[in-house]
């Protein structure tokens, strides 16, 4: 041991232990076909991240004590997306994760019919052995890359009333999920009053592409930013906003306890375009998100 | 002169080469995805064609090697690359009509759309070495030599077009760009030949 290594130690040694809340533990790990996964534990919060257990992006987080509650923002405003229209009665989630949001869609909708996609057999493991995640009749989970998903649900004419895009990690992005004609695919699948939520990136260089492939696709949409950027679009006409004042007043009871406040919500919602004009629209000919996000 | 030719020819065919294996795989993407399955499927059948292609290359090589069939060789991959800007979707879309997994289907696919330019870069290593090679002491060296700078050059592709080309333009202007280049490079070396001849 080197003199420089063995000070290290003992300076180790001397410290005094770091209280058990703020410790953080690994409890699973493994290389998935797609990425690094963890499991890991601070205290009452649990996380899925992926790359490193440390320092990676944090997918999903949960408090044990408490499962039903959003601990992302991000998450509350994908669910906001209910004030458009309170009772889907067939939904699609593209993206597991720990499955937060089809586990709070299955809870709060006892009669929908959800299909969840996820590339990534062991993040659905994940999901349902750590995050209480469970697929059951009306909740059912399908192995598949999302597009694949989109294009088979074309094929057999399957329409949903709220499509969830969530399949995004913090830093890396399936190109082929974020482009106009993919879009008009999702599009195609949604009922006439159909209601889609996407996570998105807010900060980075991909923002205004992003939007301005959004609005190639649906028109107008409701952009809500945070630290996060969910956009709510629609099949049709964007439901006006008296109604998602009035929706979010029937929804305020299911929504309180989860975290989600329509205040929070309602006061971001702008359909204002705040990306210039001449962006250039992401397709499947031209679709350099990862670059551009890196931005 | 000569040497330069064979070597440019090796050069362009070894970056066209994985500039168009990136490229297949956002073009098998929107209809297929981007799982392991399509990966793997895209680098198999380029795997294939190539070994297919030396095979091919080398026994090409025994009858009257000569610098215009190398040109040729060369323009012929190019040239076979063209149904993959006309008739990518076309076909991928009959594809995934008659199958929507994307095992089975991404390889159909790749199959279709790359095998044959593929195969026609692959049958420029050994048929070059050929032409490289004038003393058997030094084939080693010449081999050598052609893989070189036929990898450094793939290289080159992957790297330009994974970080720039895409960045820049669409797909099919960036598959234009690879076919107009291969012709050009062609058109040299045929001239060049023609040249040394006389």
């Amino acid at each position: 041991m080197t003199p420089r290594a063995l000070a290290v130690a003992l300076l180790c040694a001397l410290l005094p232990p770091l209280p058990a809340a703020a410790e953080l533990k690994t409890i699973h790990a493994e290389r998935s076909l797609y990425r690094n996964l963890f499991v890991t534990e601070d205290g009452d919060t649990r996380c899925l991240t992926f790359r490193k257990a440390n320092a990676g992006a944090r997918q999903t987080c949960i408090k044990k004590s408490d499962p039903e509650f959003l601990v992302f923002p991000y998450t509350r405003m994908m669910m906001g997306a209910l004030y458009l229209n309170p009772n889907p009665a067939r939904v699609l989630v593209i993206g597991l994760g720990g499955g937060t949001l089809p586990m709070t869609l299955r809870a709060l909708l006892p009669d929908a019919a959800i299909d969840a996609v996820e590339i990534d057999p062991a993040v659905v493991t994940a999901a349902r052995a750590y995050f209480g995640f469970k697929d059951d009749e009306k909740l059912k989970v399908f192995t598949e890359d999302g597009r694949v998903f989109v294009k088979k649900a074309i094929k057999t004419e399957s329409k949903y009333d709220l499509i969830m895009l969530d399949a995004f990690e913090d830093d890396y992005i399936p190109e082929h999920l974020l482009t106009r004609e993919y879009l008009e695919e999702v599009k195609r699948i949604l009922t006439p009053t159909g209601v889609v939520a996407a996570n998105t990136f807010s900060s980075s260089g991909l923002y205004p592409y992003e939007s301005a492939t959004y609005a190639a696709a649906f028109g107008g949409f409701y952009n809500l930013k945070s630290s996060n950027r969910v956009i709510w679009a629609q099949q049709g006409e964007l439901t006006p906003l008296v109604t998602v004042q009035q929706n979010a007043k029937t929804l305020e009871m299911p929504f309180e306890k989860r975290g989600i406040k329509a205040g929070f919500l309602l006061t971001m919602l702008s359909t204002a375009q705040d990306w210039p004009a001449s962006t250039r629209v992401l397709t499947d000919q031209y679709s350099p998100s990862n670059i551009l996000n890196a931005r | 002169m000569r040497t330069f030719a064979i070597l440019a020819v090796s050069c362009w065919s070894g970056f066209v080469l994985m500039a168009l294996e990136l490229l297949s795989g956002r073009i098998l993407a929107p209809t297929f995805g981007s799982s392991i399955y399509v990966w793997g499927a895209v680098i198999t059948v380029f795997m294939v064609a190539l070994s297919v292609g030396y095979l091919l290359g080398g026994r090409l090589s025994l009858t009257t090697p000569r610098l215009p069939t190398l040109a040729g060789l060369h323009a012929a991959a190019g040239v076979l690359m063209l149904p993959v800007v006309a008739f990518a979707n076309p076909v991928l879309d009959n594809i995934f009509e008659y199958t929507s997994d994307p095992r089975a289907g991404s390889l159909i696919a790749s199959i279709i759309l790359f095998f044959l330019p593929a195969v026609a870069c692959g049958m420029i290593a050994p048929y070059a070495v050929r032409l490289l090679v004038q003393d058997p002491q030094a084939a080693g060296f010449y081999a050598g030599l052609q893989y070189f700078f036929s990898t450094a050059f793939s290289a080159a592709g992957t790297l330009l077009t994974s970080f720039y080309f895409v960045l820049i333009f669409e797909v099919n202007q960036i598959l234009y760009l690879l076919i107009g280049s291969i012709l050009a490079v062609a058109a040299i070396c045929y001239a060049i030949s023609r040249r040394s001849d006389t």
